[in-house]
């Protein structure tokens, strides 16, 4: 519920660990705010979300360190550096970094170079590179939720972001994404839910 | 949770550097609201040295909420608030710390300046220390007070008009006891109890505050 609006209801699923999945659904049909009850920033109007069978309200902060979570917002401060705004990011997720691995990170998205740059001059899809460095620092967090994580992405980062997701699965981490380009990722197992379109499939 | 303590305090002091526009702003703020008085009440000695904690008090009063309103804005507006709800710290933890990195950057130069304005008003040398001691005691608490006032109004249009309505009435007993302060040490009564009493504020702010801004910040967010 958003509102007064009933976006889904009776939806039911289960992501055991390697598996991935794919929410789908045209705009407004409620994508955003499923992955933001699944995370625990929405409360769900009826119902709950459980993680290794417990409610993760009950979890708190034992669920959050195991979740990495990547908005719609990119969550960059424009008056810090690429280096600066992901070592931040990393240590208010409890992931602890070296410098080395961050530079090694903004490389691996093609961010050389970069580093030191204040966010204020990257451009868009250049941001999104650097809130997404954080996945390659999370290879330990067994869940990753990622809300719209191609947009404004070229076709080469694009790419390496699905083989990263696709890397991550296939090491036995659940990652729910969303997404409204046509593109699959190549993993084992992989679940898809529509939204908008009757009941789950 | 130190890490993540240290990160935040840090990190905010490095935006408020790199944007110094915005604590000057407050700074000058302060300095010319309590220099107008001087100018609009005429040049008598009594009379300045009366109303010197007042205005010096009322004027930090408003400072402080002008600094309010960028306490949570900027994150709230680039996704950071969202990242700091999943953090791995406890989320009274993290706004404790951005309260404080937020007292450093707009609370504490008021109490450093405090001293050189008071002298305008030919306010006593030896109760200059009194008048910033209740400052230094008081303006964490108005940042704290403010901080849950924040939190609740984020995102609202027109949140700026509620915030001081909400917040306003919040900060008179702070008011009243800070100010009371230097006009307790200046008629000899000494300011010890009212010292006291904004200390006893303090460390009930501190310890109640961050977890109320964090239930208030956890449901704007929704």
């Amino acid at each position: 519920m958003r509102g007064e609006r009933k976006l889904f209801g009776a939806l039911n699923f289960t992501l055991p660990g390697g598996e991935l999945l794919r929410i789908g659904g045209a705009n407004g049909s409620g994508k955003t705010s499923l992955l933001r009850i699944a995370c625990g920033l929405l409360e769900p109007t009826r119902g709950e979300v459980r993680w290794g069978g417990e409610d993760i309200r009950r979890l708190q902060e034992e669920f959050r360190r195991q979740l990495v979570y990547i908005g719609h917002a990119d969550a960059i401060k424009e008056d810090l550096t690429s280096a600066e705004n992901l070592q931040i990011a990393c240590t208010l997720a409890g992931v602890r970094t070296r410098p080395a691995q961050i530079g090694e990170a903004l490389r691996r998205l093609g961010l050389a170079g970069c580093e030191h740059l204040l966010a204020r001059v990257l451009s868009r899809g250049q941001r999104r590179r650097v809130a997404l460095a954080r996945l390659a620092l999370s290879e330990q967090v067994p869940l990753w939720v990622l809300d719209e994580p191609f947009t404004a992405l070229d076709a080469a980062a694009m790419d390496y972001v699905r083989g990263m997701i696709a890397e991550q699965v296939a090491r036995g981490a659940s990652v729910i994404y969303t997404t409204h380009h046509g593109t699959e990722i190549a993993a084992g197992t992989a679940q898809r839910i529509e939204l908008g379109s009757g009941p789950a499939a | 949770m130190t890490a993540a303590l240290r990160c935040v305090i840090v990190r905010d002091l490095l935006l408020a550097a790199r944007r110094s526009s915005d604590v000057l702003t407050v700074l000058l703020f302060f300095v010319i609201v309590v220099s107008l008085f001087p100018l609009g009440v005429g040049p008598e000695p009594a009379l300045l040295r009366t109303i010197a904690p007042g205005v010096i008090w009322v004027a930090a009063l408003l400072a402080s909420m002008l600094a309010l309103q960028r306490m949570f804005a900027s994150d709230h507006a680039d996704g950071t608030l969202e990242q700091m709800l999943l953090g791995a710290t406890p989320l009274g933890i993290t706004v404790a710390a951005k309260v404080f990195a937020h007292w450093v950057t707009s609370g504490l130069p008021l109490v450093l300046i405090s001293p050189v304005l008071a002298l305008q008003f030919d306010f006593p040398q030896e109760l200059l220390g009194v008048l910033a001691l209740s400052l230094a005691l008081g303006t964490p608490v108005l940042s704290l007070i403010g901080a849950i006032g924040a939190a609740l109004t984020l995102g609202l249009r027109g949140g700026g008009a509620l915030l001081s309505l909400l917040v306003l009435s919040l900060y008179v007993p702070v008011l009243i006891i800070g100010a009371g302060a230097s006009e307790a040490a200046a008629s000899g009564l000494g300011g010890h109890a009212q010292l006291l009493l904004l200390g006893a504020l303090l460390v009930f702010a501190w310890a109640f505050a961050p977890w109320a801004t964090a239930v208030a910040l956890r449901i704007s967010v929704e």
